[in-house]
This record gives C-alpha cells, structure tokens and sequence, in this order.
C-alpha cells in the first residue's frame, strides 16, 4: 500500500516471516505451529528452513493454540500464526486457559490485522484482536508499523518469557523506519516533537498521522506523533508527559471503537492527566471488501481524517 | 501394587474425595469418583514413571487431566502418591488454597495443565506428545476426557493431529460415565458408536471396565507400548460410583454431599 511521502517496503507479516528464520537459526527450541495459513502468514519461510521444528495442524486454531501451551509448558518456544480475527476471535478461550492463565511462553501473531486485507472482506479483518488480546492477562501485545519496526518487535518478543500478541498486516508497508528502529517493550517511540497537540497511533495509521502532522503544520500547528507499537505494556509516562506538554491527543488506530488502543489510552489519560482526546477508529462497525486505500477512506481512516479530528479536539482545549 | 492393594488404595481416595468436597461444600465427587480406578491405575499401578520430589522432572511421564472438574480424585491422587500431604486436602476450594476447584498448572506440583474449560486438554497433551519427540525424550502422556467432553470440536482437531504425528507417546482415556451436566450422554448428544469415531480418526481403541483395575491396567500397558497410533481406552464407569444413592441419581453432578449424606458414603465405602 503507498502512502505519498514513503518509501514502500516489505508487508509486515513478510518482514514477521523474515525474522522468524532469523530467529529460528539462532535458537534450536524454537519451534512454529500453523493453523494452514503458512504461505499468507509467512510462516513458511521457517518452514522450510527447518521442517523439523514446523508443525502444521491443519485448519484448526483451537488445538494450534492448545499444541503451543503444551509445547511451550515442556520449554519449546512455540511461535503460532494465522489471520488476526482467527487467532483471537477463533481461539478465544484456548489463549485465556492454555496460554494466558498458566502464563507460557507462546508467542502468537496474527496477521491480516485491520481493514487493509482489503478485498477479501470483513471475514478476514482482525478489528477486534488488539481488544481481545489485551483483555488476555499478563499478556504484552504489540502492534509493528513497517518491516524495520517488525523485525525489532519479533526480536524483543523472543527476549520476553511470556505471552505476547503481534498483529501484523497483510499489504506492502510504508517505510516509517528505514534507518533503524528501536523498539523496547513499554517505550513508546517520539517521531516528532510538537506543542500543540499529540497524535498517538501505531501500525498502518503510523504513517498517515505523520502525513496528518504536516497537514497541520502548514496551517501552524504544531503536532507530536507518537508510535505506540507497545499496545500493552503502553507507556503511561510518555502520554502523561504528551497531555501536560500539547494538551490534547487523537488516537488513531485500525481497529473497532471499543477496547482498543484508544480506550487504553483514554483509560491512562483519565488517571494520569485528564485533557480533551479525540478518536479515530473504524467506529462500531465492519468493513466491505474494497482496495486496501479505497477502505481507509471510506471509513474515515485517512491523513486527512486524522487532521481533521485533531482541528476539532483543538477547539475543545 | 498387588490388586488388592489397588483396591484399598481406590478405596481411600473416594473416602478423599467424598471428605474434601463435603468440606469444602461444593465441587464434583460423583464426575471424580467414576474415574478413580483409571488414576490409582496410573499412580500406584507401575504405570506412570514420576517422582514426587522432583515434580517437574523432564523425563516423567505427564498425567493430564482434562475433565478438570474432577480435580479431587487428582488431588486426592498426588497427595497418597507424596507430591504434597494428605492433609492440604481439607482446604480444596479454599481462598488461599493451591487446590483450587478446577486445577491449575504449576500453583501444585504434578498438575501438569489449567483445566476446567472442557475440550483443550488433548490438544495440551500432542504439544507435550511432540515436545518429547522433538527433545528426544521417552516419556508418555496421559489425557483423561469426560464422555460429555467429546462434544467439543477441539478434541477432534486434536485427534486428527495426533494421528497425523503418529504419537504412540500419547494415550487418552475417555471417562465414559454416560451422564453429564443436564442428562444422559445418550439423550443430551449421542456419541455411539464411540469407539467406531476414534478408529476413524487413525486413533486404536481398546474398550474396558473402567472399575476393573486388572482390565485398567492392562489397558494402560497396552497404551504405553503402542506403537504407530495413539491409543484411546474407553473406560465405562459409574458416575458416582462406590455410593449407591449418587450412582443412583444424576442430579449429583456438581453437588457436595451434605455431611449426613457423607457419612452415609464413608459407611458404604466401610469407611465407619
């Protein structure tokens, strides 16, 4: 997908793919289970390179994630993929008993996070993941905006002993990081300074809000961009720090209106440092098939949306 | 053990299991009474290789127990076997108390998995299957499943796999009861032909009394040996089994006995 103003890389769930080779070469407990999705997940990269320690279940995400809790209490590091919305929404409970109340080291991506599966339509959009991966205790959860970025999370996800969620996205991405990114767990990352006002969003929107930024600029104001790719643990000193220094945020994300990224900062603003918040989101409803680009803006999830919430949330301030 | 040892043995986990559920006033004796022989089979029959004292060893064999609802009869279990002593038993269901009402993985040792949600153990039970493969490791795996827990979709995502792998490390153990929540297994979704289902899905079965601790036994000699397949033994059993006024009557699943109705239990059981 082009966003004007980037270079567009790799899709993330290819740079997930690349990495988890990486990673694979690296540690021989890792191990990937599949719910046959792997050639769209990218899981198949690793597949190949180690066949042995690749294990496909079939069409089946309740026992893909229950195999990965067994796996894992046994000292494996299991890696489990499929589409976001079947991870999560499929396989609800399996993480709740199998991975998140015992607390096991599995690490599962969902992919095709979003709207930007595009054509194929609301069956195969993961809007709700981030909702229900956070409700999961003790799980960190993570949100990746290009292929740099993705490769940094993957990394910092093998270091954790834990549970951890990434979504991940299906088209190509723009560039936000093409130098390097670094990313830690509970850090979220200041792409731009500003005074005025703050716009905190992660994934695909990354980019749009930067677009947004300097949209904004042009009419003299001045916006902060924050990356919260740390969806859980959020950084809670970096938005208290954003709402006593700009005085007003938009959260944007690609995913539905309740539980996501814009309750949990609303939830952290509302105890850390109360200012007017604005809301850019998918709203409470699902998508129609459509061009990835085409979908962004007929739901109200474009640069220029995001320009336009924060004109409003500055009028409140 | 000899036979008559088991039995004793089987005698004093019901009198366990009847005396921590009355205690705690709630729980499932009737679904953990059914399944006792299967377990004193598996602990005290030579069947499964484990030490007390090094619970989380990386050879044992791993006892999982899906029907997480009969978590007495598996804590009633550990204790006779030396994982924790016979007294903790009191405080099932306790706040404060490891031995919560369903049974949860690594807050007592020898609990290999959280259960309680039916359906998942299985699937816990090939991860560990394939874990030992991938270690190299010549341990077996025990899944107990209620009879009404075959209804879930899970257990045969997790069949399929296990027959695709080939784990002849994996044995599950179908608690066949006949009864669950609200009724009859046959009445509330017909299983039968039980057996035939598991063959179909590259599974060998072997069908026992699951009360006859000499076809138990057998049984799980012939499971740990398997070869090929994983093997599921269907072990019909009586709900309740062991007190004539629960094995008489359904309603008890999920009920304590009063203490009136335990001490009548304990006399039957000739434990008074």
């Amino acid at each position: 997908m082009e966003v004007s103003g980037f270079v567009t890389g790799a899709a993330t769930r290819e740079a997930f793919g690349r990495a988890l080779r990486e990673l694979g070469s690296e540690d021989p407990d890792l191990v990937v289970v599949d719910a046959d999705l792997g050639n769209s997940t990218r899981t198949e990269l690793f597949a190949r390179a180690f066949p042995e320690r690749s294990f496909n279940v079939g069409i089946a995400e309740s026992n893909l994630v229950g195999v990965a809790g067994g796996l894992a209490a046994c000292g494996k590091k299991p890696w489990i993929a499929s589409f976001a919305v079947f991870l999560t929404a499929n396989a609800y409970d399996q993480l709740r008993m199998s991975i998140a109340l015992p607390h096991l080291n599995v690490k599962c991506v969902g992919t095709h996070g979003g709207i930007t599966p595009g054509e194929d339509g609301p069956s195969q959009m993961g809007v709700e993941d981030i909702a229900l991966a956070t409700a999961l205790a003790g799980f960190h959860v993570f949100v990746p905006a290009d292929a740099v970025q993705t490769r940094a999370v993957v990394r910092a996800a093998a270091r954790i002993d834990g549970p951890v969620y990434i979504r991940c996205g299906r088209p190509s991405a723009p560039l936000v990081y093409p130098l390097g990114c670094d990313f830690r767990p509970g850090k979220a990352i200041r792409l731009r300074q500003g005074t005025d006002i703050t716009l905190a969003t992660n994934g695909v929107m990354l980019a749009l809000a930067l677009k947004a930024a300097w949209m904004l600029e042009e009419e003299g104001v001045s916006a902060r961009v924050l990356d919260l790719a740390s969806v859980k643990p959020v950084d809670e000193d970096a938005l208290e720090s954003a709402a006593r220094e700009t005085g007003a945020l938009v959260v944007a994300e690609e995913h539905l209106s309740h539980g996501g990224l814009g309750s949990i900062v609303a939830q952290v603003l509302a105890r850390r440092c109360p200012v007017p918040v604005g809301f850019v989101n998918l709203g409470d409803t699902y998508a129609r098939s459509g061009k990835p680009a085409e979908l962004l803006e007929a739901y109200g999830l474009t640069a220029e949306d995001i320009a336009a919430r924060a004109r409003e949330v500055l009028r409140r301030k | 053990m000899e036979l008559e040892k088991l039995q004793d043995k089987a005698r004093l986990l019901r009198r366990h299991i009847i005396e921590m559920t009355s205690a705690a006033g709630s729980g499932h004796p009737s679904s953990s009474l059914s399944a006792v022989e299967v377990v004193v089979g598996l602990y005290f029959g030579g069947i499964i290789r484990h030490d007390p004292h090094r619970p989380w060893w990386p050879d044992r064999d791993r006892f999982i127990l899906s029907k997480g609802h009969a978590a007495p009869v598996l804590y009633a279990a550990l204790a006779e076997a030396g994982y924790f002593p016979a007294s903790e038993l009191e405080t099932l269901r306790r706040n404060g108390s490891p031995l919560e009402g369903h049974p949860r993985m690594r807050e007592v040792p020898g609990v290999e998995a959280s259960t309680g949600s039916l359906g998942q153990g299985l699937s816990i039970g090939v991860g560990h299957a394939l874990a030992a493969r991938l270690d190299g490791r010549g341990y077996h795996v025990y899944v107990m499943i209620g009879d009404g827990e075959n209804d879930e979709g899970q257990v045969w995502e997790a069949a399929l796999s296990a027959a695709k792998y080939h784990l002849a490390n994996l044995t599950c153990i179908v608690d066949h009861n006949g009864y669950q929540q609200t009724g009859p297994v046959a009445e509330v979704m017909p299983l039968a032909p039980l057996a035939e289902k598991w063959r179909a899905f590259g599974w060998q079965a072997r069908e026992i009394d699951g009360h006859a601790l000499s076809q138990v036994l057998d049984a799980l000699r012939a499971a740990r040996d398997a070869h090929g397949q994983p093997m599921v033994i269907l072990a019909r059993t009586v709900k309740g089994k062991g007190v004539s006024f629960v094995e008489a009557d359904y309603a008890y699943h999920g009920k304590a006995l009063t203490p009136e109705e335990a001490e009548r239990a304990l006399e039957e059981l000739g434990w008074r």
